[in-house]
């Protein structure tokens, strides 16, 4: 095979009005255009979407899940970050 | 789902401290964790997988083929839009899974390369000709059914990029089976001539199915590691009685005989007794001996060389559009 191998695009969609667009899979295109036309067919053949991102793999930086523990365990014990962690006096109702 | 330019590959060697990375990997799956793509995994698991999802991923696109060969002689326009939703939804399955394959350090070309040259496989189901109309709802019924029962438990497979491929499959796999089991139940309330072609497919495509689970418990090879990993969840042989127990009254239903003497509902069991399958059939079917073995592969083939063209062009096409947008940048500023 000589041929040169596509670029891969990962495909992001919003399911519905007010919601994020999410991550739902990847395709090969050889641009953005065909991209967003292959992902139509691939990704939204049962009114899945309203709307389509494409985004080249390559410009995707991901943690490294090596790092783990050092980039969200912190989290873990600052639980007065969280509302739960404080007192209402029970008179003063719903806050 | 996710770049496989991302995948770094490991050296795989049996240092006392992969022993410590496989401990801590087999502690993950028991835990049900998922896999993802850039976490460490034996070599094994990673290799396992590649040849499962990818052989997956032909299936979906040789499948094509057999129901692809009747769409344009579908009895009504019904049919035919059904019928061609339904390939091109299998077209789309491959596409997911040879994404999720990607994921593993493998391009397509080189998974491609591999079915074209006969180096992998994929279901023996699909060597089978569509002689009548009546296979279409044959295949729908028993061969969509057969893949349902199948993949359902890999929704929840241990390797995310798979079990996320699979959750996407499984809700459009019950359309299919649903379509397939519509023409078989107007055929069998049809004409004593409809009625017969009915019960021809459902001769024909019967055993076949039961094969597609594959080698039974006492020969299969990769099933004990593969549970291991949460990669299967149930033996072949299990869901097979699956399959059998929930599709025989489907068939009694349409006043279909399924051909199968030693068919007999077992009541101590509670499940149905079917009898012996050919093995021997099977293994030749797998090693490209099956009725439309050859032809499958020069189709694909085919369709390949003769897409040749397209990819090359598509590819000049976007590199010349390029050109000229960094032209036009240049020559604005
Ligand atoms: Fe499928
Ligand atoms: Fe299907």
């Amino acid at each position: 095979m000589t041929e040169a191998n596509w670029p891969l695009f990962e495909v992001f969609i919003r399911s519905r009005g007010g919601m994020s667009h999410r991550h739902v899979g990847s395709l090969h295109a050889v641009d953005a255009e065909m991209a967003l036309q292959n992902a139509r067919d691939v990704y939204t053949r049962r009114g899945e979407g309203l709307s389509i991102w494409v985004v080249p793999s390559s410009a995707i930086k991901a943690s490294d899940p090596g790092d783990k523990e050092m980039l969200f365990e912190p989290a873990n014990s600052k639980i007065y970050r969280h509302p739960t962690f404080y007192k209402v006096p029970k008179d003063v109702g719903h806050m | 789902m996710y770049t496989q330019g991302l995948n770094t590959k490991e050296a795989h060697s049996s240092s006392p401290a992969d022993a410590a990375r496989e401990a801590r990997f087999q502690a993950r799956i028991d835990e049900d964790e998922k896999i993802e793509p850039n976490d460490w995994m034996p070599a094994a698991y990673r290799r396992t997988l590649v040849r499962q999802i990818s052989q997956h991923a032909h299936s979906e696109i040789v499948g094509m083929l057999p129901e692809g060969n009747w769409i344009t002689r579908a009895p009504t326009l019904r049919r035919k839009a059904a019928l061609l939703a339904k390939v091109q939804d299998e077209g789309g399955h491959g596409l997911y899974l040879y994404a999720a394959a990607e994921t593993l350090d493998v391009t397509r070309e080189e998974l491609v390369e591999q079915l074209l040259t006969g180096k992998a496989k994929y279901s023996s189901i699909f060597n089978y000709p569509t002689l009548t109309w009546a296979d279409i709802g044959a295949i729908g019924w028993l061969v969509d059914g057969a893949a349902i029962m199948n993949q359902i438990p890999l929704c929840r497979c241990s390797f995310g990029p798979y079990a996320r491929a699979m959750i996407r499959i499984c809700k459009e796999e019950s359309f299919h089976q649903r379509q397939g089991y519509e023409i078989m139940s107007t055929l069998a309330r049809g004409t004593p001539e409809q009625k017969s072609m009915a019960q021809d497919a459902l001769d024909r495509w019967w055993w076949p199915s039961l094969m597609m689970f594959g080698p039974s418990d006492k020969e299969s090879q990769h099933s004990d590691t593969s549970m291991r990993w949460k990669i299967k969840r149930f033996s072949n042989d299990d869901l097979r009685q699956k399959f059998v127990d929930a599709t025989v009254p489907q068939g009694h239903a349409l006043g279909l005989v399924f051909p199968d003497a030693q068919l007999k509902w077992n009541e101590a069991a509670a499940r149905f007794d079917f009898g012996p399958i050919d093995w021997e059939e099977f293994r030749q079917v797998v090693s490209g001996n099956g009725p439309c073995s050859k032809d499958r592969m020069r189709a694909r083939r085919k369709a390949h060389d003769e897409g040749a063209w397209v990819r090359e062009a598509a590819m000049a096409h976007a590199a010349k559009l390029q050109s000229r947008e960094v032209a036009a940048k240049l020559a604005a500023e």
